[in-house]
């Protein structure tokens, strides 16, 4: 019995007959998998052993089904997608425990043993190639600083918070061997203009990416943030492909096969089955994107007085080059610092000291990229997109919060 | 030895060692057998490459459906706890109805078959399905949404020839036109040189 069968028919023991009551579903999404036997350990120890944080500290992250309203799982109870707590981040770096998740649908976390874990590498390439995890860590190394986003992360006028709005993007350090060098290793073949990337999860999901993209700055990664990639992200390797939807990045990656033409998946329908010929380009590379992550919604300022404003800006064309904030919804702006190290395609801080004498404001911020591209209005986003495309392009409009003069913030989105 | 051959060894030997023959790294990794990648390569392409052998009809996959799907699906395959595979006819809901229903969204057959492949019954087994058994119900679904008779042998040579509903609704990626970096197209440019 594999590591995934193990943990479904533990869900199926523990789960189903309650999944198959529609009302009494509580199960968490954390129920299917294998529960690690209680702790011996005092809590001194444990904070000895692998750090934990202040019990003070009670950020985390949320449980969500994109376009679901109120639902938080599938109706088995499976995690659909995890938010990050965008309001309660400092810096660029997103902690492991708080990364976002995000599935084709509800999904079992696949419980991997690295051991027996393969990568293969075929199709049009000159010698296919079966790497165990060893292998894949003897190449050498390299670390670089993403954000992955999920094309679901659409604010709506009824998010409370930021984390509601935008918390389906997050950044980490990752760790692995360039894709280029796998492929270059296997040899590709003349004629081969796509790499379709599978994973090892119960339904194999799986996506086409476009060789020039395959071969110019992929990862294969093993590594986040320092430590093995979590099984929620795709435990013990998964792709990185920076820039494009965060679908791309297939987690739990298990092969690579290189193909002369674009295969369609069940991942790949929403992104091509559109009506609107824009989508198709435009959904390669993600748009320039930032958000005010203090203040924002949910927040309040206790009252007048000096604050910092601040927030991550971030595209897939590049390096953030300038972050504008505005105080009056859009009608004037005032250049931002930039508050971190700029790496390319990664979360970058930004922030503006600023007075606040007591009365309503609403607050935007707004970036531009290497490539000038500058991140468009809600009217400007609308514009471009039909609205039955709007769910597939990349949401990277320009997010306005609504502060009262009594310090309460809200989602100023209409 | 002429000068020039002598120039050759010397060429040769001061590149030689600093340009192994082979790279570190080309020990690692060994080459799949054959068998090995058949058992793991499930990829079907859009027109149906890679389909395995074997045959089904509606009426053998209503049966398969019954057993293995329903339970979630629902019994008419309108859903239940899990998505509708049918589409509901319903006039006040049939605008929603074609986006979720594999039938009417995928823009190719192989879609469907890949997807009832790899990831279906999801709670019981994905990947268990015989090929057999994937055509049957690739079958009756497409003869549920109506797009081929009930009598249909749905197999490898005819499952690439089904016109798929929203077969127009498909644009194909413009791959010559991608480039690294390409700019993200539609973004407006203007409007901070406005200000």
């Amino acid at each position: 019995m594999d590591d995934i069968e193990r943990s479904r028919r533990r869900f199926l023991k523990e789960g189903l007959a309650l999944a198959s009551l529609p009302l009494v579903v509580t199960l968490s999404a954390y129920g299917q998998t294998e529960q690690p036997a209680a702790s011996e350990k005092t809590p001194d120890e444990i904070l000895k052993a692998y750090g934990g944080r202040s019990r003070f500290v009670t950020s985390e992250r949320i449980e969500v089904i994109p376009g679901m309203g109120e639902m938080k799982h599938d109706p088995f109870g499976l995690t659909n997608h995890l938010t990050t707590p965008l309001q309660d981040s400092v810096g660029i770096i997103t902690p492991n425990s708080l990364h976002f998740v995000a599935g084709h649908a509800g999904f079992f976390v696949p419980d991997i043993d690295p051991e027996k874990h393969r990568l293969m590498v075929h199709g049009m390439v000159d010698r296919p190639l079966l790497f165990t995890m060893d292998e894949v860590k003897r190449f050498p190394s390299e670390s670089r600083i993403h954000y992955i986003e999920c094309n679901s992360n659409f604010a709506k006028p009824g998010h409370k918070t930021v984390q509601d709005a935008a918390g389906r993007t997050s950044c980490a350090e990752w760790t692995g061997v360039p894709l280029s060098l796998l492929l270059k290793k296997a040899g590709v073949q003349k004629g081969a203009s796509w790499v379709i990337a599978e994973g090892a999860e119960d339904n194999r999901g799986t996506y086409s990416i476009p060789l020039a993209k395959a071969m110019d700055d992929c990862l294969v990664a093993y590594g986040q943030n320092g430590e093995p990639v979590r099984p929620q992200n795709g435990f013990p390797l998964r792709l990185l492909v920076p820039g494009l939807e965060g679908v791309n990045s297939v987690k739990w990656l298990r092969r690579l096969t290189v193909t002369n033409e674009f295969y369609m998946t069940y991942n790949n329908m929403g992104r091509y089955t559109s009506v609107d010929p824009n989508i198709v380009q435009a959904n390669y590379v993600q748009g320039p994107k930032s958000v005010i992550t203090f203040p924002s919604g949910g927040q309040k300022l206790p009252g007048p007085g000096h604050y910092e404003i601040t927030g991550l800006a971030w595209s897939g064309g590049g390096a953030i080059r300038k972050v504008e904030i505005s105080t009056d919804g859009g009608q004037t702006w005032k250049d931002a610092e930039i508050r971190s190290a700029v790496h390319r395609i990664a979360h970058t801080r930004f922030g503006m000291p600023w007075d606040w004498g007591g009365k309503e404001h609403v607050l935007m911020s707004r970036c531009t990229d290497e490539q000038g591209q500058v991140q468009p209005s809600v009217a400007e986003f609308n514009k471009l997109w039909k609205p039955e495309s709007r769910g597939e392009a990349h949401p990277n409009f320009i997010m306005p919060w609504k502060l009262g003069s009594d310090g309460a913030v809200e989602n100023g989105l209409s | 030895m002429g000068s020039r051959n002598l120039l050759l060894l010397v060429i040769v030997l001061a590149v030689g060692p600093a340009v192994p023959a082979q790279s570190h790294s080309d020990s690692l990794g060994r080459t799949p057998s054959p068998e090995e990648v058949r058992a793991w390569d499930i990829t079907i392409s859009n027109e149906g490459k890679g389909l395995p052998a074997g045959r089904g009809t509606a009426d053998e996959g209503e049966k398969i459906y019954g057993v293995k799907c329903a339970a979630c699906h629902g019994a008419s395959g309108r859903g239940g706890l899990a998505p509708p595979v049918v589409i509901d006819k319903d006039p006040h809901t049939t605008a929603l109805r074609p986006r979720r229903v594999m039938v009417t969204r995928a823009p190719f057959s192989s879609v469907l078959w890949d997807y009832i492949n790899r990831a279906m019954p999801m709670l019981t087994g994905p990947g268990t399905l015989k090929p057999d058994e994937v055509y049957s119900l690739t079958a009756f679904l497409l003869y549920k949404n109506d797009v081929i008779n009930e009598n249909d042998v749905i197999d490898a040579q005819t499952l690439p020839k089904v016109k798929m509903p929203n077969r127009g609704g498909y644009v194909p990626p413009v791959i010559n036109g991608w480039k690294p970096l390409m700019p993200y197209t539609v973004a407006p440019k203007s409007t901070a040189e406005k200000k």
